[in-house]
């Protein structure tokens, strides 16, 4: 009896924290998620799919400092390096993510435009009107509930993943690739694992899922379910990657179409499971992907810089209360959305442009997540172990290193 | 006026004019009302001999303050090394980018920057904090500082209008409860604030200093706060307490209140809570939790007035003023029989207008309105709306009365289905 009600009171724990990790997992298998692994299954088969162990072990290592940080000191990500490190690096470091949250909005919009194309309908229309949409959906105060929505629609996902084994790829070669990693030192190859280390690894991420915690009010005893929470995320977050990859590596790869020019070429993808419905299929999952994430990202980015920078924030203040917070935000779907519209915008550009952003950036938001989770005065007896130091500081080097092999790769 | 933000890193040079280093930070002694300023601390220019270290310098020793150079009157061998006391107020460490409590304006802010007065008496400079800038001509000094001249700057900053809070209205934070009893941080002025307004002030602290600024509160102030603030903060909160002060606590609040608080507790704790207070209370509270949540026993409050069905206004009236204390929300009186089954009820603005003599019997409304304990919620938001209630009398399977629900239980609840 009180074994069962022990588990009750387990189960209820976990369900309460369930919830920060998972969302920004799937958030983050947004558009260019989709996309980038798409092409590395279509480009590369199966031989990248191990490239996903060590990233799935780097998210791990990155989200659970970021979701120790917010349980223990209860404090965002922002205000702790405000704190900590004072207002002109706070200023700089808000002003990067601005900018590189700017550029992943961009992408999203493009997916929007690209999976409303496949029903024929012109980005000219699309666009606009999902960042009108958007723009009131958080402004008016009911994203909470179409959250749900959106998280229900993810399950399409799992149509990668039935599509996948209807495929019947060769999971000999899918396992194999899996035990015996193979690197090539072709350019081609190395910009497409940054893509994929970009397109999971974000620095908007580590913000927004400390805040997420910190707002919902977790605490110390019950960091065992937040730390599930987050290792479920990452976990269904490259599980997902994973299929897509097999998928097309089984569909895409094996007829030989080795590029991805158009999200119908992605989409071919599902022919397994949906036929000639693959496309609907594909762009049904590619639109609601690109409008969850669009909601949150510039909804997020605004949320940070105000707190760090001090500024009034949040969306039940009235926008003369919060003036700084409703400009950012408004500025980042209207700029993000308009950039699509410029008649003959390189939308591949695009993407690149927000992975460098996004690579740059990261390096320096993980630095300041090592230095605030080794303090002992924040941390106390839950600051960073020795094994856990190491980890992350060999995922920071590796990290920087990848991003200079693709910056000079790209500029060269 | 001087900013702290222009007297850091500023170059301090002794009497015979040799460089001793630059202000790292400045100490003050929290006086009531405003503090004042002690020390600059002077970080010396280490070399190959000695090691950096904070010089205290005290203010009677400055000689001048520019803009560009502190000049002190004795010589760098008469300073003394800076002996960490946590009972002075370090500017930078403590307040800069720190969060405050805005008093007035009923928020938390941020610190851009900390202005301060200097008076000049005896020939002796004093340094005072006077206000706490959190707007952009704070934002725009911190950034711009060093990097632009200083002329450029102050003409910048005069063009935009400044958002500062004098220290009257600034409670500052200390996460640490023995160091704030040093600072002699004291949070009375809280206490003056409407519960409502203090509980959002509360969400948005982080968990340490919550519990730092519910250590200064009585219990009273505490209790009305948990009822105001979100539900899921409440369990973290009463933890942080300990059980004894938890159980004072829950003593002072309303028992609806305490019952919902109660019913989001892990089973254990609810039981040590209730083991822990006063019996009657506790006894009181346990039968309310035998409710289940969403019905009308869990929505009622057992604190209400009942009088005798037989009494007349003036006996009531009596009846009334004896008791030390009012119900919240008070505008209805039960009317109950000798058995303590419901009888009917009389709005208290009746009892205002009636002679002494009515009976409350021809007062009463009509018709008799009342839920079984049992009713689910939507039946009572229901009544309360056909109606127009204030109030509703809950009953038990006999008729006896129970507890009653009063319209801003409804609004509540209302509020957090929507």
């Amino acid at each position: 009896m009180s074994l069962i009600k022990r588990w009750k009171v387990r189960i209820f724990i976990l369900m309460a924290v369930v919830g920060p990790g998972f969302i920004t997992g799937n958030v983050n298998n947004d558009a260019g998620g989709i996309y980038t692994y798409s092409l590395a299954g279509a480009r590369y088969g199966y031989s990248m799919l191990w490239t996903l162990v060590p990233i799935l072990i780097i998210l791990i290592v990155v989200q659970e400092m970021s979701a120790r940080l917010g349980v223990v000191t209860g404090k965002g990500l922002a205000d702790l390096i405000r704190e900590e490190f004072g207002f002109r690096t706070t200023f700089f470091i808000m002003l990067s993510l601005t900018a590189a949250n700017l550029a992943n909005v961009t992408a999203e919009f493009a997916g929007v435009a690209s999976s409303l194309e496949i029903f024929g309908v012109s980005k000219y229309i699309s666009v606009p009107l999902v960042a009108v949409f958007v723009w009131f959906l958080v402004v008016r105060g009911t994203y909470k509930s179409v959250e749900k929505i959106f998280l229900i629609s993810c399950s399409f996902y799992i149509t990668y993943i039935v599509s996948g084994i209807l495929a019947k790829p060769d999971w000999l070669q899918a396992a194999e690739s899996m035990v015996r990693p193979t690197i090539s030192m072709d350019s081609g190859f190395l910009i497409m694992l940054v893509g994929l280390i970009g397109a999971t690894v974000a620095p908007w991420q580590q913000f927004y899922l400390e805040a997420a915690v910190v707002e919902k009010g977790v605490d110390q005893k019950q960091y065992f379910g937040s730390r599930l929470d987050v290792i479920f995320g990452c976990v269904a977050m490259i599980v997902v990657a994973f299929f897509i990859i097999v998928s097309c590596a089984a569909t895409l790869h094996v007829a030989g179409r080795r590029d991805i020019t158009s999200a119908a070429d992605a989409a071919a993808a599902l022919q397994p499971l949906a036929g000639e419905y693959a496309s609907w299929l594909f762009a049904f999952g590619l639109f609601n992907a690109s409008v969850f994430a669009a909601s949150i990202l510039p909804l997020a980015t605004a949320y940070t810089v105000c707190e760090g920078l001090g500024f009034e924030a949040g969306v039940n203040k009235k926008f003369r209360e919060a003036p700084i917070f409703y400009w950012l935000y408004t500025l980042l779907i209207a700029v993000g959305a308009g950039l699509i519209l410029i008649p003959g915008l390189p939308l591949v550009f695009v993407s690149y442009l927000s992975q460098v952003a996004n690579g740059f950036l990261l390096p320096f938001v993980l630095l300041f997540l090592l230095s605030l989770v080794n303090r002992s005065d924040l941390m106390g007896k839950y600051r960073n172990s020795n094994g856990q130091n190491l980890v992350s500081g060999f995922t920071i080097v590796f990290l920087i290193v990848i991003t200079l092999i693709l910056f000079f790769l790209q500029s060269s | 006026m001087l900013y702290l933000s222009e007297l850091i890193g500023l170059p301090v040079y002794d009497s015979s004019g040799k460089k001793i280093g630059k202000v790292s930070e400045l100490a003050a002694i929290p006086a009531v009302p405003r503090p004042r300023v002690v020390f600059f601390l002077v970080r010396s220019a280490g070399d190959q001999q000695k090691r950096p270290v904070s010089l205290a310098v005290a203010l009677k020793d400055v000689n001048s303050l520019s803009s560009s150079a502190i000049r002190l009157e004795v010589s760098q061998e008469k300073l003394s090394v800076f002996q960490p006391d946590e009972g002075l107020l370090l500017l930078r460490k403590d307040l800069l980018d720190q969060q405050i409590i805005d008093v007035n304006g009923r928020k938390v802010v941020r610190v851009n920057d900390l202005a301060l007065e200097d008076r000049t008496v005896d020939h002796r400079m004093e340094l005072w904090i006077s206000s706490v800038d959190i707007g952009l001509t704070g934002a725009l000094r911190r950034l711009f500082i060093g990097a632009v001249p200083r002329y450029w700057l102050r003409k910048l900053e005069s063009q935009i209008k400044p958002t500062s809070i004098p220290w009257e209205f600034v409670n500052i934070l200390e996460p640490d409860p023995r160091r704030q009893l040093k600072l002699n941080i004291s949070h009375k002025v809280l206490a003056n604030l409407h519960p409502a307004d203090l509980a959002d002030i509360m969400e948005e602290l982080a968990p340490k200093e919550r519990h730092a600024v519910f250590t200064t509160l009585d219990d009273e102030t505490v209790a009305e706060v948990l009822s105001e603030i979100e539900p899921r903060l409440r369990p973290a909160i009463l933890d942080s307490m300990g059980l004894a002060r938890a159980a004072d606590v829950v003593e002072e609040m309303d028992p609806d209140a305490a019952a919902d608080l109660l019913a989001d507790l892990p089973e254990e704790t609810a039981t040590e809570l209730l083991q822990d207070m006063n019996r009657e209370e506790a006894a009181e509270l346990g039968e309310l939790l035998e409710f289940a949540e969403n019905c009308a026993g869990g929505l009622m409050n057992t604190d209400y007035v009942a009088v005798p069905a037989s009494a007349n206004v003036d006996s009531a009236r009596q009846l009334i003023s004896s008791m030390p204390e009012l119900p919240e929300n008070f505008t209805t009186i039960f009317l109950v029989d000798a058995g303590g089954k419901l009888a009917g009820a009389v709005p208290v603005g009746k009892l205002i207008v009636a002679s002494g003599k009515t009976s409350l019997l021809d007062l009463r409304s009509d018709p008799i309105l009342w839920v079984s304990s049992d009713s689910p919620e939507k039946d009572v938001v229901e009544m309360f709306d056909k109606y127009n209630l204030l109030s509703l009398p809950v009953v038990e399977d006999d008729h006896q009365l129970a507890g009653s629900i009063t319209v801003d239980d409804i609004i509540t609840l209302l509020c957090r289905k929507s």
